[in-house]
């Protein structure tokens, strides 16, 4: 039957995808979980959780992600990347879980896929007002079936053949319509047939009684024929294996430097001196995200720049980004601002986290600074869609400044908008709201240094943990000291490398032709996280906290340096 | 038909418990697809074949459960605690499942599952966290050994009140059985027994048999086998749903994530011991050697 996996196939009818139902499917020895996500878009996915093995059919359909019953892991409506994995909270699921997607398309009131690569969809029949019978499952061979529904064409009528395994045709005892059947191959020894009337008749339920006696009454004499013959062995499914770097378990977080071609979709005003873009995939979808990551945006002018992802789960046809308009820009937001036009093509990297949001909080505390605003807006989404208990902090010079101003009406008393505040006035307000720790309490902050140095300061003083309190910087303003030279020995690739005053590790890294991921290249963004195995790194970055600094196990290649003579890193 | 291997051949395996087997009721159950009949008789218990009824198989009673072997059995596994004069041993049930037995050992293992199968009992959402633990392979003993495993439980045991941070201590012990020690919550410095063996009946459906010795002057028996039946209840449907059904030993075939260190653990051994029943075996790609 392999030459039939190319080939489309109706799995369910529409109605069977009602709000947030997870459908199980069958085509041709496989099983689907098809979902309907709240943007009306339908997923259809091989009915298995890549972690253990679980149906995805009884997972809870959560309106932009489908969540496993079994260990909590959610995937993205469209791409099926897995955004979060429960049991490790603190951490981005970095590398690229996905599961398994069929093509699919819905025409005519019914959803068709391939079990394979598909061919182009070609309709088979005229667009109309389709009105799906009650589907009749049948166990007999798909071949036994489709001649015997052609066999049961009304004496004197002749089927038209519409594909492989559909026909027009009158069915004997029927009504007279010239109905569309399809023969859905489920397996080796069974079938659905799927009939549709050419409009709603004017007594739909009579004339689905009527219908569904009829093809029970084929169904029956079918199977009698099929019980004659021994069934046939069913199809085993092919489990694709994962990729090598999935099958075990690496701590190293891959950075990638694939690039990405996007469109500029929309260009828009998102609040006084910020710009709103909206880049969306050339074709089809954009790679999974989580909330917190950020993509480098390749300029015309040559620069590279690094965004936070504004989204919510699920929207996977566009990445929105927010540009502050900087009067002392060098080069990146006013190149956007006066060059970047809508339908221009960008390229970008493909996106990274190094600012995961943790789902197992009791609270969540999002305070956010001006254009800082960005990753903790796709964070609120998050926490917003799965009701999760949080509170947003937006501070803002005044009511015009306050960026996505739009977005955050959604989420209603979660928000506080905090405008036109003093330094001290904001001090205050900090205080009140980093407040005292409790357990399991997480705070995420994002904006302006001197604002970040003050919650962090603040959220000390009141007995929060280091590792409950996350933080992003713009950017790194601390002068880096590049006086010092070191040896640096690199322990997997057995490779010994000599870093003079004035240049980076990373540099070095790259110039002895060391793949190493990097973004922002100035210690704020963490993509160039390294595990240390030996000696005392000298950090001159942001993005790591006191307690990991104090704890000399990792450094960012692309700032910090080295106190003793040698560092051993995990390269 | 798949025939275990003389690995798991020559071990006890469990097939009834001891209630379940009264005098002059022969009792019938399926062992490795090997229909078999037990009989208390006026000189001890009687297991055979079905098909080979004049010839007796090994028999054992021990932990409250009957234990035969269609091979030379090994020694049973010790439970040291299970002696202790002061625990309350009972046998929790034997439910049927349709799952190999591996698939349900692993279930056992884990402890990611707790907010989202046996939600506000052994965990809940928002704490889904699994730390650190360590695993061994002890090669001495044969067996799988996972420790200092922590879970945050809103209520971890029939006499338990309110939530908690959990210690729990894994042994695998057997292919196909797994005894957990956990926080007592009624003495502090001893732990609750609970044991899992699984009967293989065939590849792909096993009778669970479930084993607690605690430490719990206060419930009664009833409420304590209803605890953990209300736990394995939550369980069957998961495994129940499980694709596939046999357990993968090839690490390509599903996602291993750090919460999962044990049942990797448990594969490769179940590997290195050519187990072959109940599991699809690792067959090397040509790519990877």
């Amino acid at each position: 039957m392999s030459e039939l996996s190319a080939a489309w196939h109706p799995i369910a009818s529409s109605e069977d995808l009602p709000y947030r139902h997870v459908f199980h499917g069958q085509l041709l020895g496989r099983e689907f979980a098809v979902w309907r996500a709240d943007d009306g878009n339908v997923n259809v996915w091989e009915n298995r959780c890549l972690h253990r093995g679980v149906r995805l059919s009884i997972g809870i359909n959560e309106g932009a992600e489908l969540k496993c019953q079994y260990h909590g892991w959610r995937y993205a409506n469209r791409t099926a990347g897995c955004t979060y994995i429960p049991a490790h909270p603190a951490d981005a699921p970095a590398r690229r879980i996905t599961n398994r997607t069929y093509p699919v398309i819905e025409f005519a009131g019914l959803v068709w896929s391939a079990a394979g690569a598909a061919d182009a969809f070609v309709e088979p029949l005229q667009e109309a007002d389709w009105f799906a019978l009650r589907p009749i499952p049948v166990t007999a061979t798909p071949e036994m079936v489709r001649d015997k529904v052609v066999a049961a064409a009304e004496p004197g009528s002749e089927p038209v053949r519409l594909t492989e395994f559909g026909y027009s045709m009158k069915l004997a005892g029927g009504r007279g319509e010239d109905a569309a059947v399809f023969i859905q191959p489920v397996d080796a020894g069974r079938a659905v047939i799927r009939a549709l009337l050419p409009e709603t008749p004017a007594q739909p339920l009579a004339t689905l009684r009527h219908y569904n006696a009829l093809l029970n009454a084929l169904r029956e004499q079918i199977e009698r024929t099929a019980r004659e013959a021994p069934a046939p062995e069913p199809i085993e499914p092919e489990y694709e294996p994962v990729s090598l770097e999935l099958a075990t378990m690496p701590e190293l977080r891959l950075g990638t430097r694939t690039s990405i071609r996007v469109r500029v979709a929309r260009k828009y005003d998102a609040g006084e001196g910020v710009i709103g873009l909206d880049l969306a995939a050339l074709e089809g979808h954009l790679p999974t995200f989580q909330p917190g990551a950020h993509i480098d945006v390749h300029l015309p002018n040559g620069l590279v720049r690094q965004y936070s992802i504004t989204n919510g789960p699920g929207e996977q046809l566009h990445y929105g980004i927010g540009v502050k308009r900087e009067p002392e820009s060098r080069g990146g937001s006013s190149t956007i601002a006066e060059a970047v036009r809508e339908g221009d093509l960008l390229a970008i990297s493909e996106p990274r986290n190094n600012f995961p949001l943790r789902r197992d909080a009791t609270r969540t505390t999002l305070i956010a600074g001006g254009i800082g605003i960005t990753p903790l807006l796709a964070m609120a989404k998050n926490l917003f869609g799965s009701r999760l208990e949080f509170d947003f902090h937006v501070f803002a010079r005044s009511q015009q400044h306050l960026p996505f101003a739009d977005a955050l009406e959604r989420f209603g008393d979660h928000v506080s908008p905090h405008i036109g505040l003093d330094a001290a006035e904001t001090g205050r307000t900090l205080e009140e709201i980093v407040g005292s720790y409790s357990f399991a309490r997480h705070l995420y902050v994002c904006g302006p240094a001197p604002m970040l140095e003050l919650v962090r300061a603040l959220a000390a003083r009141n007995g929060w943990p280091d590792e409950a309190v996350h933080f992003e910087y713009f950017k790194n303003t601390r002068e880096i000291d590049q006086s010092s030279s070191f040896t640096v020995e690199l322990a997997r690739s057995a490779l010994t490398l000599e870093v003079p005053a004035g240049r980076t590790i990373l540099e070095v890294l790259r110039e002895n032709g060391v793949e190493a991921p990097s973004s922002c290249e100035q210690g704020a963004c963490g993509t160039c996280l390294t595990k240390v195995l030996e000696g005392t790194p000298d950090h001159q970055d942001v993005y790591l906290n006191e307690t990991e600094k104090q704890a000399n196990a990792s450094m960012l290649t692309c700032v910090s340096r080295s106190l003793s003579d040698k560092l051993v890193l995990d390269i | 038909m798949n025939r275990p291997n003389p690995y798991l051949n020559d071990h006890w395996h469990v097939v009834a418990g001891n209630e379940a087997v009264a005098s002059g009721q022969p009792f019938r159950t399926v062992l490795f697809d090997v229909p078999i009949i037990i009989q208390r008789l006026a000189d001890g218990l009687r297991v055979t074949a079905a098909l080979a009824p004049e010839k007796p198989l090994p028999v054992l009673e021990r932990y409250g459960f009957i234990w035969t072997s269609l091979g030379t059995p090994m020694p049973l596994f010790e439970i040291p605690e299970y002696d202790e004069a002061d625990r309350r041993n009972m046998n929790a049930g034997s439910l049927g499942v349709a799952v190999s037995a591996p698939r349900a050992i692993e279930n056992f293992l884990d402890m990611g599952h707790f907010p989202y199968v046996h939600t506000d009992i052994l965990g809940a959402e928002p704490h889904t966290e699994v730390k650190e633990y360590d695993v061994e392979v002890s090669a001495e003993r044969g067996e799988v050994l996972a420790t200092r495993c922590r879970f945050f439980q809103p209520r971890a045991a029939t006499s338990s009140a309110g939530g908690q941070e959990v210690e729990y201590v894994y042994r695998v012990p057997h292919p196909y059985c797994s005894v957990l020690y956990k926080s007592c919550p009624s003495d502090e410095n001893r732990r609750d027994v609970i044991a899992i063996f699984c009967q293989p009946v065939g590849e792909e459906r096993i009778v669970a048999h479930m084993l607690q010795s605690l430490i719990d002057d206060v419930s009664t028996i009833t409420d304590m086998r209803r605890f953990q039946q209300t736990i394995f209840g939550q369980d069957k449907p998961i495994l129940e749903n499980q694709y596939p059904k046999k357990l993968p030993l090839d690490p390509r075939a599903e996602t291993p994530i750090r919460a999962d260190k044990s049942a990797i653990a448990y594969r490769r051994w179940l590997s290195q011991m050519g187990v072959n029943y109940g599991v699809i075996p690792l067959v090397p790609r040509v790519a990877d050697v």
